[in-house]
Formats: C-alpha cells, structure tokens, sequence
C-alpha cells in the first residue's frame, strides 16, 4: 500500500494512492459539498461521474478547477477548497443548474429531503443572476413512480442504479446539450419500458426528479368515509426505519408507536403484513417441500431450485428478463397479496362486511407495492384486495399532517386475528430473511423434530450474494440469497445454464431487502443506516414468544376455520398466483 | 427525437446480427456497429436499434442515448434528395436562414425532416469550404452558390419531374 502526502487547506493528509480529493478532505473533516457523487460503499457502488462540478477544488499548478469526487491525490498536491476562486465558481455552478430548475420549492415532494435545496441554503443563495431558457419536458406517471424531469440536474445517480446495481437498463442520458435528459429509450413512459418499480432510482435522487405516486389522499378520503370499514397492514421493514422521519436514531423499533399511531389515524383496523408472512411461510414453505420431496424421490420433472416470490420489484423483473424460467419462482403471492386476499374474504365474512365497503391500506418500505396491488390477477370483479399501497415516507407525512407527535406516542399492540406475528415474519424485511424463515418451518414440519435453535446466522449479512446450506437432518439443503436485481440476475444465468446447485434461492430487489427499499427514508448512501435497520429487525425477531410461522395461533386456525391445509384447493385460490412473460421488445417480424 | 416505425424482415434482422458479429458482439462496439447499420439502412429506426441492442446484450435505452447524442445518427430516413443549407458564418451573415426559412415554406417541413412522399430532406451543415458563393445550398451532391429566396423554388424546379 504506497502512500501518499498531500496539503489541502494548508494542512497535511496521508492517504492511500488512488483515493480522490474529496476523501482525503473528508479524512480532515472537510466537507466539499457535492451533488452528482454517490457512495454506496458496502454495496460496492461509487458514482463520481464529474458532471455537477459542485465539487471543485483548486489545486496548485493546475490551469483549471479540479472535480474533488473524481481526482486523485498526487504526492506534494496543494488543494485549496475554500479560496475565494473556488467559492465563485461553485457559487455560479449553483445559479446556472438553478436558473433551469422549477421554483416550486415549497410544493414539491422532496422539499425539506432535498440535496439541492439544502446546498442552496448552505451556499445562501438569494438571487438567480441568470435569465434565460428553461427544459420542460412532459411529465411521467406511472402506476408507481412519477418522473419529473424539469427538475432532473443531470446527476445521473438514477442511471447508476438501474444500470449497473440493478441491470434493468431502462434509464440512460440521451440527446446533448441543453436538450440532455434521463430518460427510457425513445422516451418511452416508463409504463411501456421494461421498468420494475423497484424505486431505486427514486431512492437515490437528489432532487424531485423521480419521486413514488402519493397515495395519501385516497387514504385519508377512505378514512373519512363514515361507510368504509378501512384495513391496514404494515411491512416488517417500516418498523425499523420510520422513526428516523421523527429524528429517531436508524434502528430504533417503532412497532408499538407505528401501531398506536395508526388507531389515531382512524383506521378501523391495524393489522400486521407480517401475520401474512406467516401465511406466506406456510404456503411457500409447503410448496418448497413439495418440491424438495419429489425431487429427492427421484422425480426429474421438479423445477428446483424454488424461488421467493415476496419482492414484487423482482416478480417484474424476472417476467421481463427470464420469461423462459416462469415455472421456477414460487407460486404463492406477496404477503401483501396474501393479506388482502384474506382480509376481504376470510376477516370480511367474520366481520360481515361486504368486500366492496372494505378498503385494506398497505404501508410498504417499496414502490413497486403500488403496481402490485393494481395487477389485474389480484382482483376480484374489478374490487382490488389491496386497495392503497402507501410507503413508509409517505405515512410519515401523514402522520405529521394529522397533528399526531409520534415520539410520544404509548406502544400499543396489533389487533386480532390478522395482526399476530412470529418473529419469522418479522425477518422477512431483510435480505435472508424470507428464506430463513422457510426454513425454520420447513425443517420442522420435514424433519417431524423440534429446532433447538431457531437462528440460521449463516443466511445473514449484506453481502450481495450469498450461498449456505441447511442440514436437514442428514439431507443438504443448499440455500442461494441475493439482493439488488444484478446479483439476481448472475443466480439466475446460472439457473438458466443448468449450472445453479441450489434448491432454494431468496431473491430481493433492493439493496439489504427491503430494510433498504425504494419507499423507505432516504439512507443518502449511507450504509450504516442500512446495517442499523437490519440489527432492529432482528432484534424484533429475538423478542418474540413465537419465531415459527407454524406456530402462529392466528394461522393455525385459519387453516382450521377457513383454508382446511396449505396448498389446498382454496390456498391456492387465495394465495397463490401466475406469472405473465412481458414483451420486452416491440419488433414484429414479417 | 421523431422517427418512422419500421417493420423489420427476417433478412434485416439477419444482417443486423450480421453485423454486429462482425464486431464481435462486444458493447464497447457500438458506434461502429451503429456506423455500419445505418449506412445499410439509411437510417436508424426504434425497431433496429432494439436488434442492435439485443445483438450486443446491452440495454436498448443505452443504444438510444448514443443515437441521440450523434448528429451523424437519424431515426429518419433522408430523402431521395438530401437539401443541406449551409449556416456557416459567412453563409449566414449571406441570409442562409432567409434561405432555409423559405424551403422550410414551400417543403413544410423543418431541419432535419423528410417530404411525407419521401423526395426531399432538409439539413444544415457548417461551412463547406466554398464561401466565396456564399450562401450554399447542397442538394445530394450538387452545389448552387449565391443562393436567393427568390431561387429556391428555381432550385425545386430542377427535381420536379424525377
């Protein structure tokens, strides 16, 4: 490791050779504003692309100004961050990407979250000195993401991620000059173009460009209407991440709150996606054994290995890029299908309220949420189980809006049936976390034995891709994880080569699962937040009485009452699903 | 960008992949793939850079962005006679943009368009050497100097009957 001295604000750094400016003046504790840069580094993603020069440093010797983010140290460098030369530039740099930018500040969904906003506040800039033409483009809405781009800078960090982190490949910079904008090919609407909602683009953009459809208004019409029976749901990963909205420390469990808060929404009742995960564990769990069995006896025809079929971002992505490999993912639904699926059949007839005057709202950490439940397979005569998927920021918003000061809040419980959980359920929101719960049931009911310990740590941590096997008792059960669509996609080349050795891959669209989602507070990059979330997740699980969806008493007798055993007849109505090959291209040949 | 829908035959997609075999099939490739393609096309229509893009396994919005980056590249066939007025300084100070104005009128169509009967396409260029003639009008490879409004429907008259 070669080291190198260089002098930035007349003070000496030793770095590593090939760390960048900016890293270096980070190491002093200088902090060079940028807007472009990008660093998810436990991801192993660095965006530097230059292109905002937010961060320019004067460096001695040089003719011009340098970009920090991009520029690598050089043994004897002098760098100036804060000359007067550097301030006026960054300073002009600011007012040109402003002068083409709305002023509809105050109204804009990522007001107050905004990277632009909070640079033009800490640079104070109070007037625009440059007049001139302004980009307008067309807006774009989708069933979950709207993109905005008169309010793009060009940063391209939504490129970065639907390319290489994710491989969709739908977003890419196009035409020049003034012109220049992210957009699909041949400016498609992203409803036409092989996008899966995973909301990763929105996630990581600085300003209102991309940001989720809102939904809060319908909800809060649903509450207000004296005829509605309103329902909602909430996913394990909103718990571990809603309270930072509040200014609470990234992993602090908000589950009591989250709830209490809820009831004073006035939704009629507060349930858990996580009684569905159960559910889910039950029917998916089955199937993978099913699977397993035959396979085992010697039946040649099993698909195996079997994949999750949680991550509604991945069910997009794989019915546009493995349209060949339909059979192989689970059939069982989402858990948030699953719990809409039953509270407008199972809890509607229990409370005798007809599914048409019941609105069931779910809070995701995703925006791919917001297309599934609007897929015409989950509906009943045109009536959607899931009526509203609305994310974790979103409910935030709803909760401020509605005079409720979360943070003092009193813990209170789920409501019953649909609102008992086991810890199982609750680990479904991180990476590893669906399949370790598979397996906890899954050995149990194989083996006919009791776990005496229910943590299979070798399925966790957040490293892209990861492989593990279970003994279950003398048997191998080789598991696959992977998260992020990229890491996905190499599983499942290997599954189309005939060379995956798995019988069982878990695969989720955002980075850590959905801890990290594209519906969730914005983590700006920061990785520790996501690794915070993922703590409180399982912690969550710890506590918990029960960690084995098979011994959710809730589920127990919602076979009894309702479904007679998992993978009947009626499961399958209810909980399960098929899969559609999506047209990627659009050539018809003569 | 506008564009005119194609509708490729089993033998265009055989010399797109052609094509891009030639190159290997390597993404870092694609400008000259795209060089090769139109010059056998004319153009580069959606439903070619979608083969283009399956052919070196890249997205086909990273194949738009190069297309619409490169003035060389067009979605649009050009027309039988490619009319190119030159803008350049001299020509402009000249009244090219009178010019252009008035074969914009008479062939309603704008920069960078074709005849809907597919005749006649309208471009600017940047100087071709021969500013003593300014302003320069170029149609196919044909050079008309000292070019007045007056001369362009002149100019049209000549390609009336082919």
């Amino acid at each position: 490791m070669e080291l190198i001295k260089l002098t930035i604000d007349n003070r000496t750094v030793e770095v590593e050779k090939g760390t960048t400016i900016f890293h270096a003046a980070k190491k002093l504790g200088i902090e060079i504003p940028t807007l472009c840069y990008m660093n998810l580094n436990d991801l192993n993603i660095e965006h530097k692309p230059g292109g905002c020069r937010v961060c320019v440093v004067e460096v001695e010797g040089r003719r011009n100004l340098a970009p920090s983010c991009a520029t690598e140290c050089v043994e004897g460098m002098v760098v100036k961050t804060n000359s007067i030369r550097v301030l006026n530039s960054r300073r002009t740099v600011l007012e040109l990407i402003l002068s083409d930018h709305p002023f509809d500040c105050l109204i804009c969904a990522k007001s107050g979250n905004c990277d632009l906003q909070s640079l033009a506040i800490k640079m104070g800039v109070r007037s625009i000195p440059f007049q001139g033409a302004k980009s307008t483009y067309k807006p774009d809405f989708s069933p979950a993401i709207i993109r905005d781009m008169d309010k793009c800078i060009m940063c391209r960090r939504c490129e970065t991620m639907c390319n290489d982190f994710q491989t969709v490949g739908v977003l890419s910079g196009i035409n020049r000059g003034f012109e220049a904008v992210v957009a699909p090919a041949f400016e498609r609407d992203l409803d036409h173009s092989e996008c899966t909602y995973c909301g990763q683009c929105v996630a990581v953009c600085p300003t209102g460009a991309l940001t989720e459809v809102d939904h809060t208004p319908q909800v809060i019409r649903a509450l207000a209407d004296p005829a509605k029976t309103v329902v909602v749901q909430t996913a394990p990963a909103v718990r571990a991440a809603l309270g930072e909205e509040f200014g609470l420390e990234p992993g602090t469990l908000v589950t009591g709150k989250l709830a209490a808060a809820l009831r004073r929404l006035g939704f009629d009742y507060v349930f858990d996606t996580d009684f569905a995960a159960d559910l889910t564990i039950m029917e998916e769990g089955s199937e993978l054994l099913d699977r397993l069995g035959k396979f085992l006896n010697g039946d040649k025809s099993v698909k195996l290995p079997m994949l999750t079929s949680c991550c509604p971002g991945w069910v997009n992505f794989f019915e546009h890029n493995f349209t060949d490999l339909l059979d192989v993912p689970s059939t069982a639904r989402s858990p948030q299908q699953m719990f809409g699926s039953i509270a407008k059949s199972y809890f509607a007839e229990k409370i005798k309220v007809d599914r048409k005057n019941m609105v069931v709202v779910s809070i995701m950490p995703c925006v791919a949420k917001k297309f599934e439940c609007t897929r015409e397979e989950f509906k009943v005569d045109g009536n959607p189980d899931v009526d509203f998927s609305i994310s974790t920021r979103e409910l935030a918003a709803l909760i401020k809006g509605s005079n409720i000061d979360f943070n003092s809040l009193p813990d209170e419980d789920y409501d019953n049936p649909l609102g008992e959980s086991t810890g199982a359920g609750v680990i479904f929101g991180v990476t590893g976390g669906v399949i370790e719960a598979a397996v906890r049931t899954a050995y149990e009911l194989h083996t006919k034995k009791t776990l005496d310990k229910v943590d299979f740590k070798q399925l966790r941590g957040l490293e892209g891709i990861r492989a593990a096997s279970v003994d279950f008792d003398g048997v191998e059960i080789k598991i696959g994880i992977a998260h992020g669509l990229g890491n996905a996609r190499k599983l499942l080349e290997d599954v189309r080569a005939g060379k995956s050795e798995f019988h069982a891959i878990e695969i989720m669209a955002c980075p850590g699962g959905c801890i990290g989602g594209g519906g969730q507070p914005l983590h700006h990059g920061n990785s520790a937040i996501l690794k915070a979330r993922s703590k409180a997740i399982y912690t969550e699980d710890e506590m918990k009485v029960l960690r084995k969806s098979h011994e959710n008493p809730y589920i127990i007798k919602l076979y009894e009452e309702y479904l007679g055993k998992p993978l009947s007849d009626k499961a399958h109505h209810l909980l399960h699903t098929h899969y559609f090959a999506k047209e990627t291209t659009h050539i018809d040949i003569d | 960008m506008t564009s005119v829908k194609l509708k490729l035959k089993e033998k265009d997609v055989q010399k797109i992949k052609e094509i891009c075999k030639s190159f290997n099939n390597d993404p870092g490739e694609l400008i000259n793939v795209l060089h090769k393609t139109q010059e056998f096309f004319g153009y580069l229509p959606a439903e070619v850079q979608e083969e283009v893009a399956l052919g070196l396994n890249i997205p086909v919005a990273k194949v738009y962005g190069v297309v619409t980056f490169y003035s060389f590249f067009t979605m649009l066939p050009k027309g039988r006679y490619p009319i190119s007025i030159c803008t350049g300084t001299a020509c402009y100070v000249r009244g090219a943009e009178k010019v252009l104005d008035e074969f914009k009128r008479i062939l309603k169509v704008s920069v960078g368009e074709t005849t809907p009967d597919g005749k006649f396409s309208l471009t600017c260029l940047r100087c071709v050497g021969a500013c003593g003639l300014a302003p320069v009008v170029m149609v196919g490879d044909k050079t008309y100097g000292r070019v007045t409004t007056d001369g362009v429907k002149d100019i049209l008259k000549e390609y009336e009957n082919e």
